[in-house]
């Protein structure tokens, strides 16, 4: 399987292009920051974005999807990267469409996956309790009674939280905080009034939400995946998440080495173009160097998330493991080479470096996933 | 089935059945490689035959045509070739100057008798080649090069001196880079040679390097007169007279490419990862982590980079097979290739202590851990230093202005 686009791969970059440099470009995703929406997002783009297949680019043809798949998925996520695109794309359309489509019964897919596909429903997966990415570390209680549970705990960080209609939560049906064995994932509505959702504004302006569950009812029907048996399903789910989030970092990281480069080439001092000089140069060429091997790694975990869904872990843990090391440099780089101006809220550069610091907070950084790597590999 | 599952499962059972246990240790050292050349002397009886096994296939040079003694394959099926040999750890059966620099060069500018005669001999390991570029004032900036070569007629007068040439005193030929024209702007008057090393008015002489050992020359041309020819539209010289810039550009792309396409960190440790071979030399702490937090984070950085590396080859490699190319890039494998390479034997070193500083009272062994770091501090060094690679990076990839 060679490692690049086929040519309908292709054929949706291009379309994704096209679409975001006239429907969403990052002046877009400026208007939605200044005007401080309630939804924290366009609904009127989501509502095109699902009429061109965008919603259901995972899910299958019989349940309404496109059935692109996470390569599918990955060149749209690294176009929105590029244009720093607002939109329930990734909780809906990558976690929520793999959490059903991979973990559902058929009764949850065909209730939902057609309705992901429609742009119609919105998820969001509340997984982490704390400020620090913790999967294996789940409080949240599901308390077992009568024929169902009752849940209660908080969760923080739940990207589009404040909007999702629904909810995947990775609640503690037995074990200890800490424990891998004895976590199950509930599909729960949004809307019941023993939840409370706080937007909590980030510094990338994205949405999320701290969520609060006090005493919801819910019965075996709501457990989405096995009973104690979620942490794979939540691995799965994340690992989808790890490689979809990674595409996107990169098309940030590509983005603001192009304006970079660019401006290399066009910004004078001494009498000459600063991208003449060699202590600029060779930071450049090795920064390309790394977007690169970033490349590479992304794309790999997501044409393996394609192939053997369930043994892609270890590609994803690599992409996001890259893609937090070097969307870093790049913005880091890319504000340092602006000089004066690369620090000033008018110029896009400083929007991506704060973007790309809370996605590579998102399901771990670079160092959680090398440490993840290296326990894998024994050591 | 198509063709290439057709091809791919041939050469599984070929591999399988021709290429001797032996000869399955994981990947190739510059200690246990064949090198081929008329001073050669194989290793062991299992060495030899999988050296004739692989020849009389057309596998010591699976891409070069037939004719030429190479086995004609396409890109991609030398592709699966080289994963089924690497999937059974089995050496290469021949490498070489000749196949990775040289031949390259020959089969994009020879005529079809220099081919017949040098390519051929490669493939057969009947000679074995070096290069002769660099000169003490012509390094970084190699088209400053000086090496003279005079008109004589029907030959050939070369005098001058060329430095760091590899395997020189056990090399039987060297393609030389030397000036024919002095006049002319620097990177016009040089002219791409080859030259028999038994000629009258060569000598080499051994440079040590901080190893101990020496695996490169000081090359002395004294009024070396080199035929025109070889034989009937067999020039000694490869290309036009005054352009081989043009060859040795194209031939050091192909030297960027090899350099850059070995798979950094392997063999490092043999078969087993530097993590693994940590832990047993330094033990795990009670979360089963590597009991040195430092150490653990810079070999998983190192791994993780190593995989994304060998992802780029290949991704790399896919681009250019679907036509656009590899060009410039060719020198981001380079530059991280050398790298890694260092890493993986600092790392080494570092894991294991003072026990892998420590050597006998003969000195740096050949081959051993130590000599191994010493001598990878070349690797940044050679083929173009990590800095020319980034100003080619610059220049020819983001295109950035020069000064
Ligand atoms: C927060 C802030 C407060 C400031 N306050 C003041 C103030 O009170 N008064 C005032 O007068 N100024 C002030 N400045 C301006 C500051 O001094 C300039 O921003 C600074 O000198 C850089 O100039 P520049 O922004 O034009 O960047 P440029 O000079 O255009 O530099 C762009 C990039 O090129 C690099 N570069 C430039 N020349 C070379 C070279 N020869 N070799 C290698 N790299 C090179 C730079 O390092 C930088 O990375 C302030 C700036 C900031 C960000
Ligand atoms: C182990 C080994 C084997 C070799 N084998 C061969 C061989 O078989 N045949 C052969 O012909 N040669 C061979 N070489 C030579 C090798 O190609 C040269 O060493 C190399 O090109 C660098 O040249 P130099 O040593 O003269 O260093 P210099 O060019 O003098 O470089 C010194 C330093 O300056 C830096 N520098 C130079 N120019 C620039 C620039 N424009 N911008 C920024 N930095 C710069 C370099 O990066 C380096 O750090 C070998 C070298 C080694 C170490």
């Amino acid at each position: 399987m060679p490692l690049i686009l086929n040519e309908e791969q292709e054929m949706l970059q291009d379309a994704a292009k096209g679409f975001l440099a006239e429907k969403a470009p990052v002046s877009a995703f400026r208007t939605v920051r200044d005007n401080k929406p309630a939804d924290g997002f366009c609904r009127q783009l989501w509502t095109e974005m699902a009429q061109m297949g965008w919603a259901g680019i995972i899910v299958d043809e019989t349940h309404g999807g496109s059935g692109f798949g996470y390569v599918g998925a990955g060149v749209l996520a690294e176009e929105m990267g590029r244009n720093l695109t607002a939109s329930p794309f990734f909780s809906t359309s990558v976690l929520g469409a793999t959490a059903i489509q991979k973990y559902g019964t058929e009764k949850q897919k065909d209730e939902n996956l057609a309705a992901i596909s429609g742009g119609e429903t919105l998820f969001a997966l509340a997984v982490d309790e704390g400020p620090r990415h913790k999967p294996d570390h789940i409080a949240f209680s599901a308390e077992p009674a009568g024929n169902g549970f009752i849940l209660s705990g908080t969760k923080t960080f739940v990207a589009d939280g404040h909007v999702a209609d629904k909810l995947i939560i990775a609640a503690r049906t037995s074990g200890d905080e800490g424990d891998t064995a004895g976590i199950t994932l509930f599909l729960v509505d949004a809307n019941a009034p023993e939840i409370t959702r706080v937007h909590t504004p980030m510094v990338d302006s994205r949405n999320a939400a701290d969520i609060a569950v006090e005493g919801l009812e819910v019965t075996g029907d709501d457990i989405l995946g096995e009973l104690d048996g979620g942490y794979a399903a939540l691995e799965g789910i994340l690992s989808a998440g790890r490689a979809v989030l990674s595409a996107e970092m990169s098309g940030s990281a590509q983005q603001v080495f192009d304006v970079t480069t660019d401006y290399l080439k066009e910004r004078e001092q001494f009498g000459q173009k600063i991208g003449s000089f060699q202590g600029l140069q060779h930071r450049a060429a090795q920064l390309a160097t790394e977007i690169e091997m970033m490349k590479s790694a992304v794309l790999k975990s997501l044409k393996d998330l394609d192939q053997d869904f369930d043994n892609a872990g270890m590609t994803c843990c690599l992409a996001k493991a890259k893609t937090g090391q070097v969307a870093q440099l790049a913005t880091k780089e890319a504000i340092q080479m602006h000089g004066g101006i690369g620090v000033t809220d008018e110029y896009d550069v400083g929007l991506y470096f704060k973007r790309v610091h809370v996605a590579q907070q998102m399901f771990g950084d670079a160092g959680f996933h090398s440490d993840r790597w290296a326990r894998n590999s024994g050591y | 089935m198509s063709d290439l599952d057709k091809f791919r499962a041939e050469v599984r059972t070929w591999l399988d059945e021709n290429c001797p246990e032996e000869m399955r240790d994981g990947d190739i050292t510059p200690e246990n490689q064949c090198w081929g050349g008329r001073q050669w002397e194989f290793q062991s009886e299992a060495q030899k035959i999988w050296f004739e096994r692989a020849l009389a296939q057309g596998y010591t040079v699976p891409t070069w045509p037939k004719e030429y003694g190479g086995a004609g394959l396409s890109a991609e099926e030398a592709k699966i070739l080289d994963e089924e040999r690497q999937a059974i750890n089995a050496r290469k059966p021949l490498s070489n100057f000749g196949i990775s620099m040289l031949g390259p060069a020959l089969l994009a500018y020879g005529t079809h008798e220099q081919k017949a005669q040098h390519l051929t001999a490669i493939a057969r390991g009947e000679i074995r080649w070096c290069q002769g570029y660099s000169e003490p004032g012509a390094g970084s900036d190699l088209a400053s090069l000086k090496a003279k070569c005079e008109d004589k007629g029907d030959h050939w007068l070369i005098n001058g001196q060329k430095i760091w040439t590899s395997n020189a005193d056990i090399s039987d030929w060297i393609f030389c880079l030397v000036r024919t024209d002095f006049e002319a702007p620097k990177h016009q008057g040089i002219t791409f040679i080859l030259i028999d090393m038994a000629s009258e008015g060569i000598s080499v002489k051994p440079i040590v390097l901080i190893s101990g050992h020496s695996p490169f020359c000081e090359t002395f041309f004294d009024d070396v007169k080199v035929p025109k020819s070889y034989g009937d539209n067999n020039p000694s010289v490869v290309g036009e007279i005054n352009r081989g810039w043009d060859v040795a550009k194209n031939l050091l792309v192909h030297e960027r490419g090899m350099l850059g396409t070995m798979s950094p960190l392997r063999g490092t440790t043999g078969p087993e990862s530097l993590g693994k071979f940590a832990a047993e030399k330094i033990g795990l702490d009670a979360t089963g982590r590597l009991d040195d937090p430092a150490l653990r984070q810079r070999i998983a950085q190192a791994e993780l980079d190593n995989w994304a590396y060998d992802l780029t080859v290949a991704r790399m490699t896919d681009e250019a097979n679907a036509g656009n190319g590899l060009g410039a890039k060719s020198s981001m494998l380079k530059y991280v290739a050398s790298e890694l390479t260092k890493c993986g034997t600092e790392l080494r070193m570092d894991i294991e202590g003072t026990t892998a500083a420590t050597i006998g009272e003969d000195g740096i062994e050949y081959g051993s851990l130590a000599n191994n770091w010493l001598y990878n501090r070349a690797y940044s060094i050679l083929g173009g230093t990590t800095e020319v690679q980034f100003n080619i990076i610059s220049k020819r990839v983001l295109d950035l202005p020069s000064q």
